[in-house]
C-alpha cells in the first residue's frame, strides 16, 4: 500500500472512466454514482496519504516509486510527494469530488453526463499526475494530459463563441509546452542525461555554465508563464474562463494555473537558481504588471465571468511576485496562494455558474438585487469576493500579505530598491481588488431586481449546491485562521529550495 | 572493362523511364517507365559491382527487381481499380488527393 | 483574566456565529444573544481592569529588558523627559501581560499570536464592551422591526470583536486582522439597507477609502517587519524603534506609511470623506463606529506604534511641526468649520467626530500621549451619548428624519431625558467643566504648548471655539423653537428605556470620566494604569495649567456665546453690522465688547459660517470627492482603454495575427497541392536535379 497508493491516487480515476464507458448511456444515475464513487475512492487515497505522510520530514520525498519505463531515454516512472505537492493534490481530489457533486443536476448543454464526467475523471488524473510525477518526461506526459479534456470541455460544451476560445487555449497551452519540452531535452543533454527532477536539482547549476542556464530556463519560463498564466501571456484566460462551463472554469482556475506556478517552484527554482537569480527582476516586474493591470481589466468588464477571469490574472500576479522574491517566505507565500486562490476563485466561479444559470445572464448591468431574491447565494458571494480582496482571516490574505511582506526584503543579490517598488505596487493593487470585487458586489447583490427579472422564480440554494460548496467554505475561513495548516506542509520544503538559491547568491 | 558504356545505357534508360512517367497519360505505361528507371538503377549496381569485384551490387540489384515486383503487383491493382471505377486509366484525371 | 483576555475577543466571534446560524429562530431574531455577549465581555473587561490596576507595579523591571535599553537611549542623547525626579517612579510601571503561542512556521522564524494586556488595551477594552453594549441594549429598540435583524446583530458582535482582537493583539500582523475585520463590517452596517444606492455607494466608500489607507498598513507593518529584526512583536518593534538601532529613513518611511493607514481608518484630512456619507448606516452603528471602535483604531494604531512615531518623526525633538500634528491640526480646523453647514444632525456630529479625532492625533503628534487617550476614553462616552441622543430624537421625535431644519426643532418639551443628555454631552465635547471634554482636551492644549508645539496649542483652541459653536447651533435647531416638518405633525414623544437607559448611563460618564484624569486635583490616576513603560519613558509630564485651562474655557465660552447670540436671540450678523456700522467711530478700538462681537459673529461665525465653510464644504465636495470620483474614472477609462486597445487589439491581436498568418501561409502553399501525380513526380525531378548539381558543383 505504502509504495502504491500514489499510483493509485493517480491512474484510479482512468479505471473509473472506464467503467463509466462499460456503463449504458441510458442510466445516468448509475453513471454519477460512479464517477462519485471514483473521485470518493481517490480522495480516499489522498486520506491514506494525509494520515500516513511525515509532517516532520516535509522536504522530503515520502510514498517515493521509482521504476523503470522507457529505459532508452532514461525516462523512469519516478513519482513522490513531498510538503510542496501535497496541498496541491489534495486541492485536486478535493474541487474533482465537489465537481461532480455541483454536476449532478447542472449538466451544461448538449446533455451528455457520461462523457462530461469522464473527462472530470481524466482531468484527474493528469492535475493528481502533474503534482507526484519525479521525472521530467512524467511531468510533461501528464502536464499534456490535462489539454485534451479541458479542450473538448470548453469546445462542445461552452458558450457560444467556444470554438475560438477552446482552440486558443490549446494553441497558446501548446506553445508554452514545446518551449518547455525544448527546455526539458537541453537538461537532459547537457546536464547528465537524466529526466530525475532530484538529481538534476543536485547536478545541473554545476554541470550547466551560466549561459545556457539561462536560456534553459527561459524556455521553462514560457511554458509554466502561459501557464500561470502571467501578463503578457494571459490572453487565453479570460476567453477560455467566459466560454467553459462552470465545472471547466472552476477546475481551470483551481488547479489548472496551479500546473505553472507549481512547475516553477518544483522544477525551474531549484534546478536552476542561478539563472532564476537572473531572471527575478523579470518576472516580478511582470507579475505587478499583472497585479495592475488584471485589476484594470477587471474594471472594464461587463460579464460575471470574464470580469472573475482577469482578478485571476491579478491573484496570480501576487503568487509569482512571491515566487520572484526567491525567498522561503515569498514562496510559502506563493504556495499558499495557490491553495487559496484555488478555492476562492474556485467558489466565485461556482457562484457566477449558478447565477448564469438562473437568470440565463451574466450581464452585470442587467442583474442587480440578489440578495433580495436568492439571499444566501447573494451572501456567498459576498463573502468570497471578500476572500478574494483579501480579508485576513480569509485564506486570500495569505497568499497576498506575505508576499508583500516578502518583496520588502528579497533575496540576496537582487535589487532592493526594485522589489520595495514591487510592494509598494502590489499593495495598490489590493485596493484595486478591493474596488473591482465590491463594484462589482454591489451591481450584482445590492439594490433591488430590475424590471426583467422583478417577477422571476429564482430558487436560492439547491442540495448539491451546499453540499459542494460548504466545504469550500470552510477551507476558506479554516486557512485564514490557521495558516500553520498550510505553511506547516509547505515551509520545510521551500526552506530547502530557500537555501539552494541563497547558495547561489553567495 | 566497359563501364562507360553500361553507365550510357543506363542512362539512356532512365531518361526514357523519367520521360515515360512524367509525360504518360496512361497509368499502366507510368508503371512501366517506373520498371524502366528501376532496371536502370540495376544495371548500374551490376555494372558497378562487377567494376569494384563485388557482389554487393548484384546482391542489391536482386533486392530491387524483388522490390520492383511487388511494386508492380501493387500498382497494377491500384490502375486495376481505377479502371473499374473510372472506365479509364487517364492519369490527368484523377486529382482526388488536391489540397 | 489577565491570563485569559483571549476571552473577550473571542466571546462576540461566538456570539457572531451563533447569531449568524441560529439567530433566526428566536422570537428576538437572535438579538439577545449579542446583548448577553456583550455583558459577559463588559464583565469581563471591568475584572480585567481590576486586576491590572491591582497589578504589582514591580514586575515591570524584572521582567522587560524594554527600561534597560530605554535608559540607553536616552544616554545616547535622544531628548530625554523633562525632570530626572521622575527617573526612578519610571522604571515601576505595571508589565504588560503578554500571552501567546505559535501562530505558524517560516524556517526558524515562529510567528506568534496572543494578547496583550497593558494599560492601553485595558482603557480600550472598558470603552469598547461599554458603548457596544450599550449600543446593543439600544439596537434591541431602535431596530426593534427591522427587516434584517439577524444580520444587524451578527454584524455588530463581530465588529466588537474586531476591535476586541485589534487592541488585544501582541504583534501587528494580528492587529491586521482586527482592523480589516472592522472594515468588513462597517460596510456591512454602513449598507445595512442596501436597496437604496446611496446607502451602498457609502457602504463602499466607507470600505474603499479606508483601504485606500491600509496600502500604508501593509505597507508599513511588512517595513517593520524586516527593520525590527523579523518580529511582528509590538513589544519589540518599539523598544527596537526607541534604540535607534533603525535606519532612521527607513524608520520615517515606516512611520509614513502608517500615517496614511491612520489618515484612511481615523479619517483624517484629507481622507475624511467616506466618514460622513457613513452616516447611511443605522444610527447606532454611528454610534458605535465613531465613538468606540473603527475610527479611533487609527489613534490606537499609533499609540500602540508610538516608539515607531516618536522616533520615526523625531516627535520628542518638540520643533514646532511633526506631520502627525500637521495632519491632526488641519483636520480638526477642516472638520469643525464644516459642521456649520449641515442640516443633517448626525453629519453635524460626524463632522464633529472628525474634528475630535483630530485632536487626538495632533496630541499624539505633539507627543501628549496620555492626553490623546485620554481624550480618546472620554470622547468616547460622550459622543455615543450625543449619536444615540441624535437616534432617540428621530426614532421617536421626528419620525425617521435627521434633517434638523425641516423635521426638527422644539423637541425639548417632549423628550426632556433627550434633550438633557444630548446637552450634557455637549457640553463635554465643548469642553467646559466640570464634564469629562474639558479635562481631556485641556490635557492636550498643555501637552501641545509645553512640549514646543506653540502652533498645536491655538489649533487646540480655535478648534475648541468652533466645537461650542456648532454644538450650540445643533441643540437650538433640534430642541428649541418651533417644531418643524415631522416633529410638528407625527406627535413626537419620548423613547422607551431600552433607548434612555443609555443615554442617562452615558451622560453620568461624558460627567464623571474626566476625573479619572484632574491635575488640577491632583489626580493622575488614568495616566498611571494606562502608560505603558514604552511612553512613559520617553514623553514628558506636566502639571495643571490654570492660564492654559482659563484659555481652553474661554475659547469654547466664545464660541458658545456667539453660536447663541446668532441662533437663541436671533441677533443674525446682518443686524448687528447695521449697529456696528452706527457705532464704528467711537467704539471702534475702545469698546473691546463690541469689537469682539463683531470679531467673533462677523469675523469668526460669520465667515466661517459663510464663505469659508462654504469653501470648504466645496472642496470637500468637489475636489477632493472630485479627485476621488475622478481617480475612479481615470481607472475605469483607463481599464476601459487598455482593454479595449491594448488587450483586445494589441496583445490579442499578435495572438491572432500569428494564427492569421498560419493561416494565409497554408492558403498560398495549398495551390501547390494539385493532386496529380505527374507534377508531384515533376517537382521530385526537378529537385533531384538541383541537388545533384549542387553537390556536384560544391564537391
Amino acid at each position: 500500500m505504502h509504495d502504491w497508493v500514489l499510483s493509485l491516487a493517480i491512474f484510479t480515476p482512468l479505471i473509473g472512466v472506464v467503467i463509466i464507458m462499460l456503463t449504458p448511456k441510458e442510466n445516468e444515475t448509475l453513471v454519477k454514482s460512479i464517477a462519485l464513487l471514483t473521485t470518493l475512492v481517490t480522495a480516499g487515497f489522498g486520506g491514506y496519504i494525509l494520515k500516513n505522510f511525515d509532517y516532520d520530514r516535509t522536504k522530503t520525498l515520502q510514498f517515493g516509486v521509482n521504476k523503470q519505463w522507457i529505459e532508452i531515454i532514461g525516462s523512469r516512472y519516478h513519482v513522490g510527494i513531498d510538503g510542496l505537492s501535497l496541498p496541491l493534490l489534495i486541492l485536486s481530489m478535493f474541487i474533482c469530488i465537489l465537481c461532480v457533486i455541483y454536476s449532478w443536476d447542472h449538466f451544461p448543454e448538449p446533455h451528455n453526463p457520461k462523457a462530461f464526467l469522464a473527462l472530470i475523471l481524466i482531468l484527474e488524473t493528469g492535475m493528481n499526475g502533474t503534482f507526484i510525477a519525479e521525472d521530467l518526461i512524467l511531468f510533461f506526459v501528464f502536464f499534456e494530459l490535462v489539454l485534451l479534456p479541458m479542450y473538448f470541455m470548453i469546445g462542445v460544451w461552452g458558450g457560444a463563441n467556444r470554438q475560438y476560445a477552446s482552440i486558443k487555449f490549446f494553441l497558446f497551452t501548446l506553445f508554452g509546452s514545446a518551449l518547455m519540452i525544448l527546455g526539458f531535452l537541453a537538461l537532459y543533454f547537457r546536464a547528465g542525461h537524466t529526466f530525475d527532477i532530484p538529481t538534476l536539482v543536485q547536478n545541473a547549476s554545476t554541470m550547466l555554465p551560466h549561459n545556457s542556464q539561462l536560456w534553459i530556463f527561459g524556455a521553462l519560463f514560457m511554458g509554466f508563464a502561459i501557464k500561470v498564466p502571467m501578463f503578457p501571456f494571459h490572453t487565453w484566460l479570460p476567453d477560455a474562463h467566459t466560454e467553459a462551463p462552470t465545472v471547466g472554469s472552476v477546475i481551470l482556475a483551481a488547479i489548472l494555473l496551479k500546473l505553472g506556478t507549481y512547475g516553477f517552484v518544483r522544477i525551474a527554482l531549484p534546478v536552476l537558481p542561478d539563472a532564476a537569480h537572473s531572471f527575478a527582476w523579470f518576472i516580478g516586474l511582470l507579475a505587478v504588471i499583472g497585479i495592475i493591470y488584471g485589476a484594470l481589466g477587471c474594471l472594464a468588464q461587463k460579464d460575471l465571468k470574464r470580469l472573475i477571469a482577469f482578478s485571476s490574472v491579478a491573484h496570480m500576479g501576487f503568487v509569482m511576485l512571491g515566487i520572484a522574491t526567491l525567498t522561503s517566505f515569498g514562496i510559502n507565500a506563493a504556495m499558499f496562494g495557490m491553495v487559496a486562490h484555488g478555492l476562492i476563485t474556485g467558489m466565485l466561479f461556482f457562484v457566477a455558474g449558478s447565477i448564469g444559470e438562473r437568470y440565463g445572464t451574466r450581464e452585470m448591468s442587467r442583474l442587480g438585487g440578489l440578495l433580495v431574491q436568492a439571499p444566501k447565494l447573494g451572501w456567498i458571494l459576498g463573502f468570497c469576493a471578500m476572500a478574494s480582496l483579501g480579508l485576513p482571516g480569509l485564506a486570500g490574505f495569505w497568499g497576498e500579505f506575505p508576499a508583500i511582506l516578502s518583496a520588502f526584503n528579497p533575496a540576496a543579490g537582487l535589487s532592493v530598491v526594485l522589489f520595495r517598488w514591487y510592494m509598494v505596487i502590489a499593495s495598490i493593487g489590493t485596493v484595486f481588488a478591493a474596488g473591482y470585487l465590491l463594484w462589482m458586489f454591489q451591481r450584482v447583490a445590492f439594490g433591488e431586481p430590475r424590471d426583467e427579472f422583478a417577477h422571476a422564480h429564482i430558487h436560492d440554494l439547491h442540495t448539491p449546491e451546499w453540499i459542494a460548496w460548504t466545504p469550500m467554505l470552510l477551507g476558506i475561513v479554516a486557512l485564514g485562521v490557521f495558516p500553520a495548516l498550510m505553511f506547516k506542509l509547505t515551509d520545510g520544503a521551500v526552506q530547502q529550495i530557500g537555501h539552494s538559491l541563497a547558495m547561489v547568491a553567495r | 572493362m566497359l563501364l562507360n558504356q553500361f553507365l550510357f545505357l543506363a542512362a539512356v534508360l532512365f531518361c526514357t523511364g523519367i520521360y515515360g512517367v512524367l509525360a504518360r497519360k496512361n497509368g499502366v505505361l507510368v508503371l512501366m517507365s517506373v520498371e524502366l528507371i528501376l532496371n536502370a538503377v540495376n544495371l548500374n549496381l551490376v555494372a558497378f559491382g562487377a567494376f569494384n569485384q563485388s557482389v554487393a551490387g548484384q546482391v542489391f540489384a536482386l533486392f530491387v527487381i524483388a522490390i520492383a515486383a511487388a511494386e508492380v503487383g501493387v500498382g497494377l491493382a491500384i490502375v486495376l481499380l481505377i479502371y473499374r471505377n473510372r472506365k479509364s486509366v487517364d492519369l490527368t484525371g484523377i486529382d482526388a488527393l488536391k489540397g | 483574566m489577565l491570563d485569559h483576555a483571549y476571552l473577550i475577543p473571542l466571546t462576540p466571534v461566538v456570539s457572531f456565529v451563533l447569531i449568524l446560524f441560529f439567530g433566526k429562530r428566536f422570537p428576538s431574531k437572535g438579538s439577545f444573544i449579542g446583548v448577553l455577549a456583550l455583558v459577559a465581555c463588559f464583565v469581563m473587561s471591568l475584572v480585567l481592569a481590576g486586576q491590572w490596576i491591582s497589578r504589582d507595579k514591580t514586575i515591570e523591571t524584572l521582567h522587560h529588558a524594554t527600561p534597560a535599553q530605554l535608559r540607553a537611549v536616552e544616554k545616547t542623547g535622544h531628548e530625554p523627559a523633562s525632570n530626572d525626579a521622575g527617573g526612578e517612579e519610571r522604571e515601576y510601571k505595571r508589565a504588560p501581560v503578554v500571552h501567546e503561542t505559535t501562530w505558524f512556521e517560516n524556517g526558524p522564524l515562529k510567528i506568534k499570536a496572543g494578547t496583550l494586556v497593558d494599560g492601553l488595551s485595558v482603557a480600550l477594552l472598558v470603552v469598547v464592551s461599554t458603548i457596544s453594549l450599550l449600543v446593543h441594549i439600544f439596537s434591541t429598540e431602535y431596530m426593534r422591526d427591522d427587516r434584517r435583524k439577524t444580520h444587524y446583530f451578527a454584524a455588530l458582535s463581530l465588529f466588537t470583536s474586531g476591535m476586541f482582537i485589534l487592541v488585544t493583539s501582541s504583534n501587528t500582523l494580528q492587529m491586521i486582522f482586527g482592523w480589516e475585520m472592522m472594515g468588513l463590517c462597517s460596510f456591512m452596517l454602513i449598507g445595512h439597507w442596501w436597496e437604496s444606492q446611496d446607502n451602498s455607494n457609502a457602504a463602499l466608500k466607507a470600505f474603499f477609502t479606508t483601504r485606500t489607507g491600509d496600502i500604508g498598513l501593509l505597507v508599513g507593518i511588512s517595513m517593520l517587519f524586516w527593520l525590527a529584526g523579523n518580529t511582528f512583536d509590538i513589544g519589540r518593534i518599539n523598544s527596537m524603534a526607541l534604540s535607534g538601532r533603525i535606519d532612521q529613513g527607513l524608520l520615517t518611511a515606516a512611520a509614513c506609511a502608517l500615517l496614511v493607514a491612520v489618515i484612511g481608518k481615523s479619517a483624517q484630512f484629507p481622507l475624511h470623506t467616506w466618514l460622513p456619507d457613513a452616516m447611511a448606516g443605522p444610527t447606532p452603528v454611528s454610534a458605535l463606529i465613531h465613538a468606540a471602535t473603527m475610527v479611533v483604531a487609527g489613534v490606537f494604531l499609533i499609540a500602540r506604534l508610538y516608539g515607531v512615531f516618536w522616533q520615526g518623526f523625531h516627535i520628542g525633538a518638540g520643533d514646532g511641526y511633526t506631520p502627525v500634528a500637521m495632519v491632526g491640526g488641519v483636520t480638526v480646523l477642516i472638520a469643525a468649520a464644516l459642521a456649520f453647514v449641515q442640516t443633517d444632525i448626525k453629519k453635524v456630529l460626524a463632522y464633529s467626530t472628525v474634528s475630535q479625532l483630530g485632536y487626538m492625533v495632533m496630541a499624539l503628534g505633539v507627543g501628549a500621549w496620555t492626553a490623546a487617550i485620554f481624550h480618546l476614553f472620554t470622547h468616547a462616552f460622550f459622543k455615543a451619548c450625543l449619536f444615540l441622543g441624535a437616534g432617540s430624537v428621530s426614532h421617536s421625535g421626528s419620525h425617521h428624519s435627521f434633517d434638523m431644519k425641516k423635521d426638527m426643532g422644539g423637541l425639548k418639551k417632549y423628550m426632556p431625558v433627550t434633550f438633557w443628555t444630548f446637552t450634557i454631552a455637549s457640553a463635554a465635547l465643548a469642553g467646559l467643566p466640570p464634564f469629562a471634554g474639558f479635562f481631556s482636551k485641556d490635557e492636550i492644549l498643555v501637552g501641545a504648548s509645553e512640549n514646543g508645539y506653540k502652533l498645536f496649542l491655538y489649533v487646540g483652541l480655535i478648534g475648541a471655539g468652533m466645537t461650542a459653536a456648532y454644538m450650540t447651533r445643533c441643540i437650538y435647531l433640534t430642541f428649541f423653537g418651533e417644531p418643524r416638518g415631522a416633529a410638528a405633525h407625527h406627535h413626537p414623544h419620548e423613547s422607551p428605556i431600552a433607548i434612555t437607559g443609555p443615554l442617562v448611563f452615558l451622560a453620568i460618564l461624558s460627567v464623571v470620566a474626566g476625573f479619572a484624569q484632574a491635575p488640577i486635583f491632583g489626580i493622575e490616576a488614568f495616566s498611571d494604569i494606562v502608560e505603558p513603560a514604552y511612553v512613559t519613558n520617553v514623553v514628558s509630564h506636566h502639571g495643571f495649567f490654570g492660564i492654559l485651562a482659563g484659555l481652553g474655557i474661554l475659547a469654547a465660552v466664545i464660541g458658545g456665546v456667539s453660536a447663541y447670540t446668532v441662533y437663541f436671540l436671533n441677533r443674525g450678523p446682518r443686524g448687528l453690522l447695521d449697529r456696528n456700522r452706527a457705532a464704528h467711530a467711537g467704539y471702534a478700538f475702545l469698546a473691546n465688547k463690541y469689537y469682539l462681537d463683531d470679531l467673533y459673529t462677523d469675523g469668526v461665525v460669520g465667515s466661517i459660517k459663510g464663505p469659508i465653510a462654504r469653501a470648504a464644504y466645496w472642496f470637500n465636495q468637489n475636489i477632493l470627492d472630485g479627485i476621488v470620483n475622478g481617480a475612479a474614472a481615470i481607472a475605469l477609462a483607463t481599464g476601459r482603454f487598455s482593454y479595449n486597445v491594448i488587450d483586445q487589439k494589441i496583445v490579442d491581436g499578435a495572438v491572432n495575427g500569428l494564427g492569421i498568418s498560419a493561416e494565409a501561409g497554408g492558403g498560398a502553399l495549398r495551390t501547390v497541392q494539385t493532386g496529380k501525380v505527374q507534377q508531384y513526380a515533376a517537382i521530385l525531378f526537378g529537385a533531384l536535379v538541383i541537388f545533384a548539381v549542387a553537390l556536384w558543383r560544391l564537391t
